[in-house]
C-alpha cells in the first residue's frame, strides 16, 4: 500500500487541508524514511556491527567450538602483545604502510604535475597510467609474482640489469621481500593518488601561477608557494586513505609471499588469518583485529583533529 | 598562453625540440612503467610461456592454447561464478543505496544524525578486520539461522550495503529541487511514485558512479570469497588464479590467460565509464 493511500485512514476525520499538507511536506508518515533505510540498516547490522561486537566479545574469551566460550579477560591481548610473531608483524605492517603511503604520494604527486593539462595526448597517458588501479588485486599479485622471478632472466631482473643492478631475489629474499611488496603496492597506489591530486590541482586558482610567473618565480618556487599550499587538504585525505589501506593489507601479501620467507613479510592481517582459520585461535586472532581497528581509528581521528585545528 | 591552461610545471607551454624530446621521454617512461606490466600480461597470455623467464612484451610463438588449457581447468565456471556474484551484488548494492539515499536526502526524521554517523562509522570498519567474526555470522545468521558459508550468496549479501554508494546517492539526491517533489505531491503522487518517477530518473549520473565503483569493488573482492568458498566449485575467478598457479601441470602462460580474463571486465568498465569514474573519485575522496 502506498503512503498516499494510507494517509487518509490514519488521519483523524476533521483534519484541515493545510495541516495534512504540512505533514506531507515534512515527509509523510514517520515510518516512511525507516522503510527506505531498512535494507541498508539490516545489512550493516548483520555484516558490520554484529561482527564488530563479536570481535570485541571474542577477544576477551577463549573460543571453544561446541564447549562454550570462557571469559579470559585481557589474556588474549596479553598473549598477542607479548608474542614475537605479532610484534614483528605489526612492525612489518607499519613499514609497509609507511613505505607505500609515502611512495605512492610522492610518485602520484610527481605524476599529477607531469600529466596535468588538457590535451588529448595527456588524457590518453592519464588513462594508461590509471589502469593499475582497476586491475583486481589478485591479478596484480600473480602478475608481479611472475615478474619477480628470482633468476637473472626474470623480467624485473632484466629491467634492473639494464641499469647495472641485480640479479635480486625480490620476494624470495628476506632482505628485499618487504620492499618488493611495497613496490608493487606503489605501482598500484600511485596512479590513484595521481587522480586525486589532479582533481585538487584543477581547483587551484590559475591566476596565482600567472602572478607568480610575472613576479619572476621559478617553477620550483611556483610549486612550493602555490601548488603545495593549495593541495594541503588533498594531502591530508590521501594520507588517511593510504594509511588505512596500508594497515589492512592482506591480498597482496597473501598471494605474493604469504608472510615468507622466514616471516619477513608477515603483516597483521596475514597473521590474523592464520591464527583464526588455520589454527582456530579465534580469541587471539580477534584480539589482534581489535588492536588493528584501534590503530586505524586513532590514526584517522588524529589526522582529522590536526586538519580541523589547522583550518580553524 | 591563457590563464585557464596554466599548469604548475607549465609543460604545455614549453616549446622547442629539446622540450619536446624531454616530454616524449617522460610520457613514454610513464607508459612503460604503468601500462608495461599489463602489456606483458596481454602478450604472455597469447604466447607460449612455459617458464616465468619467458615473460616479455615481445610475442613468443603466438597461441590460443593457454586459454584452452585454462578452460580445461574450469576457468569458465569461475568466470560465471564471478559474473553471478558481481551481477547480483551490484543489483543489491544499487537498490539498497538508492533507497537509503532517498530517505537521507529527502526526509527529516528523528535519529537521522545517528543513522548518518553509523553509516560513516562502517567506512572505518574495513572488512578485513571483521573477517573472522564475519565467517561466524555467515555460518549462522542471527535470528534467521541460515548458513551462507560455501554459497555464492554468502559472497554477495555482505556487499549489499556500502557506505560509499549510499553517501554518493545521498549527496546527489539532495540537489534535486524541492519544487519538483512538491508539484508531484500536489498532483497526488505517492511516496513510491515520487521516488521512482521524479527523484530516481534525475540521478542517472550518480547511478553511473555507484555502478562503476560497485562493479570494480565487487569484482576485486578477494578475502570475502576466500573465507566463504569451501571448495573450488564456488571459487570466483580471482580466487582461482592461486589454485591455477599452484597446479604443477599449469604453465605461467595459462595463469596469465586466466588473469587476463579476470582483469578484462573491470578494465573495460573503467574505459567505457571513465567520466563517471572520475566524478566518483573526486566526490568520494574530496567531499568525504
Amino acid at each position: 500500500m502506498s503512503v498516499r493511500e494510507a494517509a487518509p485512514l490514519t488521519a483523524r476525520a476533521p483534519v484541515t487541508r493545510t495541516s495534512a499538507r504540512d505533514r506531507r511536506r515534512r515527509g509523510g508518515q514517520w515510518w516512511v524514511p525507516w522503510l527506505f533505510l531498512a535494507p541498508a540498516l539490516v545489512l550493516f547490522l548483520y555484516f558490520k556491527f554484529i561482527p564488530m561486537a563479536r570481535a570485541v566479545s571474542m577477544s576477551v574469551q577463549e573460543v571453544r567450538p561446541y564447549l562454550g566460550n570462557t571469559w579470559v579477560g585481557g589474556a588474549n591481548y596479553a598473549e598477542i602483545l607479548s608474542s614475537d610473531g605479532f610484534r614483528s608483524a605489526a612492525w612489518n605492517t607499519v613499514v609497509l604502510a609507511v613505505g607505500q603511503t609515502f611512495g605512492s604520494m610522492v610518485l602520484g604527486f610527481g605524476l599529477a604535475l607531469l600529466v596535468e593539462g588538457q590535451t588529448r595526448k595527456l588524457t590518453f597517458i592519464r588513462s594508461a597510467a590509471f589502469l593499475p588501479v582497476v586491475v583486481p588485486l589478485a591479478v596484480t599479485a600473480e602478475l608481479w609474482r611472475i615478474m619477480y622471478h628470482p633468476t637473472g632472466d626474470g623480467l624485473m631482473n632484466q629491467v634492473i640489469g639494464l641499469i647495472g643492478l641485480g640479479p635480486s631475489g625480490f620476494i624470495n629474499d628476506p632482505h628485499t621481500s618487504l620492499a618488493s611488496i611495497a613496490v608493487t603496492g606503489i605501482w598500484r597506489g600511485a596512479p590513484y593518488d595521481m587522480m586525486i591530486f589532479l582533481a585538487g590541482l584543477a581547483g587551484i586558482d590559475r591566476g596565482l601561477y600567472e602572478a607568480a610567473t610575472v613576479d619572476g618565480a621559478s617553477t620550483w618556487r611556483r610549486i612550493v608557494h602555490v601548488t603545495l599550499p593549495g593541495l594541503r587538504p588533498v594531502f591530508a585525505i590521501l594520507f588517511v586513505l593510504a594509511a588505512v589501506r596500508g594497515f589492512r593489507t592482506f591480498t597482496e601479501v597473501f598471494l605474493l609471499t604469504n608472510g615468507g620467507p622466514n616471516g619477513s613479510t608477515e603483516v597483521v592481517m596475514t597473521l590474523i588469518y592464520k591464527l583464526g582459520l588455520e589454527q582456530s585461535r579465534l580469541g587471539v586472532g580477534s584480539a589482534g583485529a581489535v588492536l588493528l581497528f584501534a590503530a586505524t581509528l586513532v590514526l584517522t581521528v588524529c589526522v582529522q583533529l590536526l586538519r580541523r585545528r589547522r583550518s580553524a | 598562453m591563457s590563464a585557464a591552461t596554466e599548469t604548475a610545471l607549465g609543460l604545455t607551454e614549453s616549446k622547442g625540440v629539446g622540450a619536446r624530446v624531454a616530454k616524449f621521454v617522460i610520457y613514454a617512461g610513464l607508459f612503460v612503467v604503468f601500462a608495461g606490466p599489463l602489456l606483458a600480461l596481454l602478450v604472455g597470455s597469447f604466447s607460449h610461456v612455459s617458464d616465468p623467464t619467458q615473460l616479455s612484451v615481445v610475442p613468443n610463438r603466438p597461441t590460443l592454447g593457454n586459454f584452452r588449457i585454462a578452460f580445461d581447468h574450469g576457468v569458465l565456471r569461475y568466470l560465471l561464478n564471478s559474473f553471478f556474484v558481481v551481477g547480483f551484488g551490484l543489483l543489491l548494492q544499487v537498490a539498497v543505496s538508492v533507497l537509503a539515499g532517498y530517505a537521507l536526502a529527502r526526509k527529516v526524521f528523528p535519529l537521522m544524525t545517528l543513522v548518518l554517523v553509523a553509516i560513516l562509522a562502517t567506512m572505518m570498519l574495513p572488512e578485513e578486520i571483521l573477517a573472522l567474526p564475519l565467517t561466524l555470522v555467515l555460518a549462522d545468521l542471527p535470528v534467521l539461522h541460515l548458513n551462507l558459508m560455501g554459497t555464492l550468496a554468502g559472497m554477495i549479501v555482505p556487499l549489499g550495503a556500502w557506505a560509499f554508494s549510499i553517501l554518493v546517492m545521498t549527496e546527489f539526491m539532495k540537489d534535486v529541487p524541492r519544487e519538483l517533489e512538491e508539484a508531484a505531491r500536489i498532483d497526488g503522487a505517492g511516496e513510491l511514485r515520487i521516488f521512482a518517477q521524479i527523484i530516481l530518473p534525475l540521478c542517472k549520473p550518480a547511478l553511473g558512479v555507484i555502478g562503476v565503483f560497485g562493479f570494480t569493488m565487487i569484482w576485486d573482492q578477494y578475502l570475502l570469497p576466500l573465507l566463504v568458498a569451501q571448495n573450488s566449485s564456488s571459487y570466483t575467478l580471482p580466487l582461482a588464479l592461486r589454485t591455477l598457479r599452484i597446479d604443477q601441470a599449469v604453465t605461467p602462460g595459462v595463469v596469465l590467460a586466466a588473469s587476463l580474463l579476470a582483469l578484462l571486465p573491470s578494465v573495460l568498465v573503467f574505459l567505457f565509464f571513465q567520466r563517471s569514474f572520475a566524478r566518483g573519485l573526486t566526490s568520494g575522496a574530496l567531499k568525504g
